[in-house]
């Protein structure tokens, strides 16, 4: 068996590679379904009304996008200029510290100021947080070649470990009773809910505003030239005059930054403090939604539902019919990996020998 | 044995891919003892075939018989062991090790616990006896010339028992007197009975080494002749189709004031490739050619003008000023760029043609304002390159990658050229390896390009390993040699031979 490249890539083609990749998705989890003792059919439908099938399945699967678009961002952002941030997770974290130290309720300076005020600084804080803790891999990167997959992704646990000393030190929550929880969020800096009842909030909003920012400055900006030119080819980059690492210090910047927003946003919109499970891996998902948006800033908005859908709707399917909730673990990364097959045979096709 | 003549026959091969027809119906033979000249643009087929004949393609139709047994398909292993050996244009040698072990490798059963390594040693000296191509088994590869690699990978193919061998463009990378010496080896392997089968698009060195030529042009088999009854014309005619104009250069007639004065510069010895104390003055209306066999300081001296490299000692002077240190104030004060290796750096092949007209001014006030890109400015001055300089290939939206050779070099030039309004035209025009890779017409649409800068008045350094392109466009001309250059003299003052032993590093 061999891959040869096609002469070109048929529009035809284009169109059936998404929807072959997401019948070849459901085939293959349906397999493990079956395996279960579940019936496949009462199961995707149990699936799919508990991910959208009602307002308020849609508003927690909204909920639970707010933060994958953001890293979804975040990794889309740094992963087209060739810039493999997988240090989402912890400036996510951090980002969330972050905002407690600039809007907590104790100690922080939250209580003298108007919130007009307090509100940018906790989100700027926040961003910055995030930024500088990506800026070290990318200074690393540039200056000494080391490789930012390995210093980012072993920032992750450094960070868990710094965020697990300020719930038990200077952030710790007094009245918690010593459960491993910040101070809480000053109850004025709370992003408001959309829909009364609901736990989605106005960080939808300021997510999809800041994908379509991306999606305009990728597009329009010399500044986003740069970034495609740099993860196209930075030797032609360089040689065409674009700063290539000073490229790459903004990308760090960017992408920290709207990790680091997106654990800012968490703690204003839902949880109110932080706790050491307040993501279950939101750094680590993002990267999959940039994969599957095809690094699209607007695709990353469509990626992140679907997969906070897959994720929410498991969880109801699962407590109606026994079926693991691990079965939205299967469905994200099976989608994934026949997205990325069926991208490559729209450029290359199977011959057998 | 068969009684037939062919030791090769390659019989109705075709192949596609996608809408593109790489072979349509080729048959050719090879009779022993003869070398055939494969002759072809770019583009034209000659690789796919040979890809075909070695395996590492499947034909989509036809047949292959070696010494009259029937060839498997798309098996390199079956075509080694049928005594097919393959030269490639670039070496596929590891540096660090012997020339020994570089022979050895993949030839040896894995499972042996020992290798054999003093009768391999003594088969290939055998070998390098028998067809005159001595070689030292222990010195390391990494320490020879390049002329002396490219005997190592004959030997390679020699010692597995190669019967039949594929040379692929092999004087590409070599000085015209290492290009005699080859040729002088090919013909005692013919007396040895080997039969060759040498790919080129050469026209001299064709007619010089070969006994037959055969010529291919779109995927098809269009001519086969005795080399003895053809004139190069001829051969050009058939692998064009059409005739082409030779670019047509007058002497220059107005030289005006120095553009760029180069004192003394040596590059950082880290590098490869470094200069050495080299001093060269590039005059207005007039081109300096620079020769050499590429590897020996070209690209220092090409990055260096290019703002890709620094001097560590020496000056430059461009218009009477320090040369600035950017790609991008080189190009806003009139510096046009051709650099070597298109694919790599000369444009971004995932971005639109468009995008890449722009990208060496994108932050000039043509392009762009504040942060945003003037899009529309962009396209119009991408359309009026694409126009002006007949890029073809689907216009100034599709991937630049989607263009051929030609064409991406086409648009190159036209970036480096074509002054959007407002912006100086090009003073000093840097072209390495201007029509590298290029088919026939391609070549003398770029080299008319530059003969036109010049006789507009702009400064012309084009650095070629192309002998050929080197005696067409300089006006002067100087030979470099690992990292030194000589004096650029007129080109009346040099001949075919003195560059060629410049060159090769006599001192004239």
């Amino acid at each position: 068996m061999r891959l040869e490249k096609r002469g070109e890539s048929s529009a035809i083609l284009m169109l059936i590679a998404p929807v072959a990749a997401i019948a070849v998705t459901l085939v293959v989890t349906a397999l493990l379904v079956l395996w279960a003792g579940a019936p496949v059919g009462k199961t995707y439908v149990l699936l799919l009304q508990g991910g959208f099938g009602s307002v308020f399945a849609l508003s927690e699967t909204l909920t639970r996008a707010t933060p994958l678009i953001l890293t979804g961002l975040a990794a889309t952002v740094a992963f087209k200029a060739r810039l493999f941030n997988i240090g989402a997770e912890g400036q996510l974290y951090v980002g969330a510290l972050a905002a407690i130290a600039v809007g907590g309720l104790h100690g922080g300076t939250g209580l003298e100021w108007s919130p007009w005020i307090v509100f940018p600084l906790m989100m700027m804080a926040a961003a910055m947080a995030g930024a500088l803790l990506l800026l070290g891999p990318a200074l690393l990167k540039t200056r000494l070649g080391v490789d930012e997959v390995v210093t980012t992704l072993l920032l992750n646990f450094i960070v868990l470990l710094l965020v697990s000393a300020m719930l038990d030190g200077p952030m710790k929550d007094p009245t918690a009773m010593g459960w491993p929880q910040s101070v809480a969020l000053n109850g004025e800096l709370e992003l408001s809910k959309l829909i009364d009842g609901t736990r989605v909030h106005t960080g939808l909003i300021w997510a999809t505003t800041l994908a379509v920012m991306l999606w305009a400055i990728f597009k329009y900006t010399t500044v986003g030239f740069s970034i495609r030119a740099v993860g196209a080819n930075a030797r032609a980059a360089a040689f065409a005059g674009v700063p290539v690492t000073g490229t790459v210090v903004l990308v760090a910047m960017l992408s920290g930054a709207l990790a680091g927003l997106a654990g800012a946003i968490e703690v204003a919109g839902r949880t109110n403090y932080v706790t050491l499970d307040m993501s279950p891996g939101y750094g680590y998902s993002g990267i999959v939604i940039a994969m599957l948006a095809g690094l699209h800033p607007i695709g990353v908005l469509a990626a992140s539902v679907f997969v906070a859908g897959v994720l929410v709707g498991a969880d109801s399917m699962s407590r109606a019919i026994g079926v693991p909730t691990y079965i939205a673990d299967v469905i994200v990364a099976t989608s994934l990996l026949s997205v990325l097959v069926a991208t490559l045979l729209t450029q290359y096709r199977v011959r057998l020998k | 044995m068969t009684a037939s003549p062919y030791v090769l026959s390659l019989r109705h091969i075709s192949k596609r891919f996608g809408a593109l027809i790489a072979n349509d119906d080729i048959s050719l033979d090879l009779k022993a003892g003869e070398v055939l000249a494969l002759l072809g643009e770019n583009g034209a087929g000659k690789s796919t075939l040979m890809s075909i004949l070695f395996g590492h393609y499947v034909a989509d139709a036809g047949e292959i018989e070696v010494f009259g047994q029937p060839l498997p398909r798309g098996n390199p292993k079956a075509a080694l062991a049928a005594g097919i050996g393959m030269v490639h244009q670039h070496f596929t040698l590891a540096d660090n090790l012997s020339v020994l072990d570089n022979v050895l490798l993949g030839s040896e059963p894995l499972w042996l616990p020992f290798s054999r390594r003093s009768a391999a040693r003594q088969k290939l000296l055998d070998v390098a006896n028998r067809f005159g191509l001595p070689v030292t088994p222990d010195a390391r590869v990494g320490t020879l010339t390049v002329g002396e690699r490219q005997r190592v990978e004959i030997l390679k193919a020699l010692y597995r028992g190669a019967r039949i061998l594929i040379l692929d463009e092999p004087t590409a990378v070599l000085t015209p007197n290492e290009s005699e010496a080859l040729f002088d080896t090919l013909g005692q392997m013919v007396a040895q009975g080997l039969s060759i089968i040498f790919i080129s698009h050469k026209l001299a060195e064709v007619l010089r080494v070969s006994t037959r030529v055969a010529v291919l042009r779109s995927g098809k088999l269009v001519a086969q002749a005795a080399a003895a009854d053809v004139t190069q014309a001829q051969l050009a005619l058939w692998m064009v189709g059409h005739g082409v104009n030779a670019p047509q250069k007058k002497p220059s007639t107005h030289v005006s004031s120095e553009v760029c004065v180069i004192a003394d510069v040596s590059t950082d010895t880290k590098n490869r490739e470094r200069l050495q104390q080299v001093s060269l003055t590039l005059r207005g209306g007039e081109i300096v050619a620079i020769a050499g066999v590429s590897g020996n300081g070209q690209t220092a001296l090409a990055e260096l003008l290019c703002g890709t490299q620094r001097a560590t000692s020496g000056s430059v002077q461009l218009l009477g000023k320090p040369l600035p240190p950017s790609p991008e104030q080189l190009v806003a004060i009139g510096v046009a760029r051709i650099p070597e290796d298109r694919h790599a750096i000369g444009v971004i092949g995932d971005l639109p043609v468009w995008e890449n007209a722009l990208s060496e001014r994108l932050r000039s006030a043509t392009f762009s304002k504040w942060l945003w890109v003037r899009r529309r400015t962009a396209r119009a001055h991408a359309n009026r390159i694409v126009e002006r300089f007949d890029v073809r290939g689907g216009g100034a939206l599709v991937p630049t990658r989607s263009l051929s050779g030609g064409n991406m070099q086409k648009l190159i030039l036209g970036r480096a050229l074509l002054a959007p309004d407002g912006m100086p035209a090009a003073r000093l025009i840097i072209a390495h390896q201007p029509s590298w890779g290029l088919d026939i017409s391609a070549v003398a649409f770029v080299q008319q390009q530059l003969i036109a800068a010049r006789d507009a008045g702009a400064a012309v350094l084009v650095i070629s390993d192309d002998l050929d392109e080197v005696m067409v466009l300089g006006d002067r001309i100087a030979v470099m040699h690992s990292g030194r250059l000589t004096d650029a003299r007129p080109s009346s003052d040099w001949t075919r031979e003195s560059i060629g032993l410049a060159m090769a590093g006599a001192k004239p």
